[in-house]
């Protein structure tokens, strides 16, 4: 996450942090212990799990399919749940 | 020194040009009694055009001090106040101002809290704002709830203090009593409070997070470094009261005497009532008691340095508390006792509770203290156990 | 100093009183202060209001007045209520609003300077309104001497706007009908 060795006199008054969107260098990719796989033949490009993925980790790729970055997604199916075509499914993250 | 000119005016209303005259920019109050005069007389001010503030009706106190919060994250100067029950659906949002430096300024109008329902003046509110990390004063009478109310703003502001600050008047003492007090001229008082520059405002061309989440790892680190800057701010607030004394003529430290030259004996007091032991004190004095009066104008941070050095004649320390603290007994004789605590094994500390809930204390009340803490000195040097004493309280049992 | 007492009921203006004679004194140069009695106002329950005018100390004490050197009472009803004439001062001044005539009034109670008017009826004839406080003013002035009658002129008009002048001429009337003794 960072800041971890931080004092309290390397702190901004207020504990202000003055680097904004630091929150992206927060890897919750670790959360996951099901990860989303997508069958895209059947996907309509409609954007929902784009919209839903509470972590805001999908993009859009070239072809207008969409992808989760696996650095952030936390796992937590939403994508998977809101999809009206079944495009995604949930699998157990497999021991490395 | 300054004119300024002789004015009747009721203590909320001291308070509300206190507030006017400093330009503050964004009100954000809901009313309750006895603060109530201060909001009308403020909503009039802006209505007529007579201060140029944003006036936030909001639907309650736990609102009021989130919007507080918002508009000096906001870099606006804002005021608020409240009192007794008011204050205590304040106080979750009390605590995050001050955690984030935000100088707002505030004044409460001290009041009892319920149950039973009462309206009425007493610190019970204010003791249960010990731990809020706002810098506190008390305003003894209408022209230091003015002076006071002044003062805190510049407090609150300067670059080196950034804490919330509150004055606190006593409800219906002081804030729906008239008297006559010196008002001083606007341009000189807006000349004492200039703009002010927090290093941090939410500006969307200088983003900057604030009131972050604060885990384990970092959460400490916030509060020694919150602890730190507080613990700072007592020179500067000695500084800003002595360059206003300058300006106004008006003089105020942490703590306050009176006639302590030569006490053995002194009454400690903190608010409305002080003035009144003053007359005890002039009584006493006069029948040969060799009695003095300590008065705690600023609360928090807690004047250490001063109050030792304040009785370091005396053998016997009075002290009044307008609350309790339940099983405990008076909270502010508690405190006094742990900052003198191996200071000065000498000195004795007996503590009175009164004026609870409105019940009036008259200058004979503090002549009873006086003679009755000598008694129970006695009683303490024989090894009997005496309990804190809540003046003129009926015993009944009779039926 | 004097200390005053004002004994209404909610909605008769005691607290109004006080007040007015302290920003008419402070206007003088002296010191004063007012006080209610604090609480919830409430139309019709005896209320009781604080006044204090010192001509050269500061006024420092903050509590009731217990023992007044004057007494108001705007309600004659009040009369009954409680021990309202009983803490006045041995030399103290009573400033009552009756019907009664004032010999009537005396023989009643036993004060040593006794006021007494029909502020009622000069208030329904000039305010048409049942509110004594201002009217009382006039007796209270008379009695007691702690204020001018014109000092009174503009803590009323900054009060009351439009409708001082009659404010101010029901006080003047009463000043004049007044019998002190
Ligand atoms: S599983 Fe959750 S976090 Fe991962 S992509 Fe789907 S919605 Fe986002
Ligand atoms: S919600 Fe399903 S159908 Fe819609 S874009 Fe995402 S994967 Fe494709």
């Amino acid at each position: 996450m960072g800041g971890e060795g931080l004092g309290w006199k390397d702190l901004e008054i207020g504990f202000v942090v003055t680097e904004p969107g630091n929150a992206s260098s927060y890897k919750t990719g670790d959360w996951r212990s099901e990860r989303p796989i997508r069958e895209n033949e059947r996907c309509i490009k409609c954007g929902l799990c784009y919209i839903y993925c509470p972590e805001a980790c999908i993009h859009e790729d070239e072809e207008g399919y969409f992808e989760a970055d696996l650095y952030y997604c936390k796992g937590c199916g939403i994508c998977a749940h809101e999809c009206p075509r079944s495009v995604i499914s949930m699998v157990e993250e497999k021991e490395e | 020194m300054t004119k300024g000119k002789i004015v009747g005016l009721e203590g909320s209303f001291a308070v509300a040009e206190a507030v006017r005259m400093a330009n503050t920019d964004v009100i954000a109050a809901y009313p309750i009694t006895p603060q109530t005069h201060i909001v009308e007389r403020l909503s009039e001010m802006v209505a007529d055009g007579d201060l140029d503030a944003d006036f936030i009706c909001v639907e309650s106190e736990h609102s009021a001090m989130s919007a507080c919060v918002g508009a000096s994250a906001a870099g606006a100067r804002v005021f608020t106040c409240s009192a007794g029950q008011g204050l205590e659906l304040m106080h979750e949002v009390l605590y995050i101002p001050s955690s984030m430096r935000l100088p707002v300024v505030a004044v409460a109008a001290n009041r009892a809290l319920s149950a039973p329902l009462s309206v009425w003046c007493d610190h019970s509110d204010v003791m249960a704002l010990r731990d809020i990390s706002w810098i506190q004063m008390f305003a003894e009478n209408n022209q230091q709830a003015f002076d006071l109310t002044t003062c805190a703003y510049r407090i609150a502001e300067d670059k080196d203090v950034l804490f919330p600050t509150m004055v606190h008047i006593d409800g219906f003492y002081l804030s729906h009593v008239i008297e006559d007090m010196v008002l001083p001229e606007e341009e000189e008082v807006a000349g004492f409070i200039p703009d002010y520059e927090h290093p941090f405002v939410l500006d969307p061309d200088k983003p900057v997070s604030m009131g972050c989440y604060g885990p384990p790892f970092i959460y400490p680190e916030t509060k020694k470094a919150q602890e730190v800057a507080f613990d700072n701010t007592r020179s500067k607030i000695q500084a800003i009261w002595d360059e206003f004394g300058e300006i106004f003529g008006r003089h105020y430290s942490p703590v306050e005497s009176y006639k302590m030259d030569g006490a053995r004996i002194a009454l400690l007091t903190m608010g409305s009532c002080s003035e009144t032991a003053m007359l005890a004190v002039d009584e006493l004095r006069e029948a040969g008691v060799d009695v003095g009066l300590i008065r705690l104008r600023l609360w928090r941070p807690f004047p250490f340095n001063e109050l030792r050095e304040a009785v370091k004649e005396l053998d016997l320390l009075v002290v009044l508390d307008r609350a309790i603290s339940f099983g405990m007994g008076g909270p502010v004789c508690s405190e006094l006792k742990s900052a003198l605590y191996n200071k000065r094994e000498e000195l004795k500390i007996v503590g009175f509770i009164g004026g609870l809930g409105g019940r009036d204390i008259q200058i004979s009340e503090f002549k009873y203290m006086v003679t009755q803490a000598q008694e129970k000195v006695k009683a303490i040097e024989r090894g009997e156990e005496v309990e804190t004493e809540i003046i003129g309280v009926r015993e009944g049992g009779g039926r | 100093m004097i200390e005053i007492c004002i004994y209404g009921r909610g909605g008769q203006g005691a607290v109004t009183l006080a007040e007015l004679v302290a920003h008419a004194a402070i206007s003088e140069g002296k010191h004063a202060q007012s006080m209610p009695s604090f609480g919830p106002e409430r139309r019709g329950a005896p209320v009781l209001a604080f006044l204090r005018v010192s001509e050269t100390e500061r006024i420092k004490i903050r509590a009731e007045v217990t023992e007044p050197d004057v007494l108001i009472v705007l309600d004659p009803g009040l009369l009954q209520v409680g021990d309202v004439v009983s803490r006045l001062k041995k030399d103290g001044t009573a400033v009552i609003n009756t019907m009664k005539s004032h010999d009537e009034m005396k023989s009643e109670l036993s004060v040593n300077k006794l006021a007494t008017v029909d502020a009622m009826s000069i208030a329904r004839a000039v305010l048409g309104l049942p509110i004594v406080n201002t009217t009382m003013l006039g007796a209270m002035i008379k009695a007691t001497g702690i204020v001018k009658l014109e000092s009174l002129e503009a803590p009323l008009e900054e009060r009351f706007g439009k409708v001082a002048t009659k404010n101010i001429e029901a006080m003047k009337e009463a000043y004049a009908g007044a019998v002190v003794s």
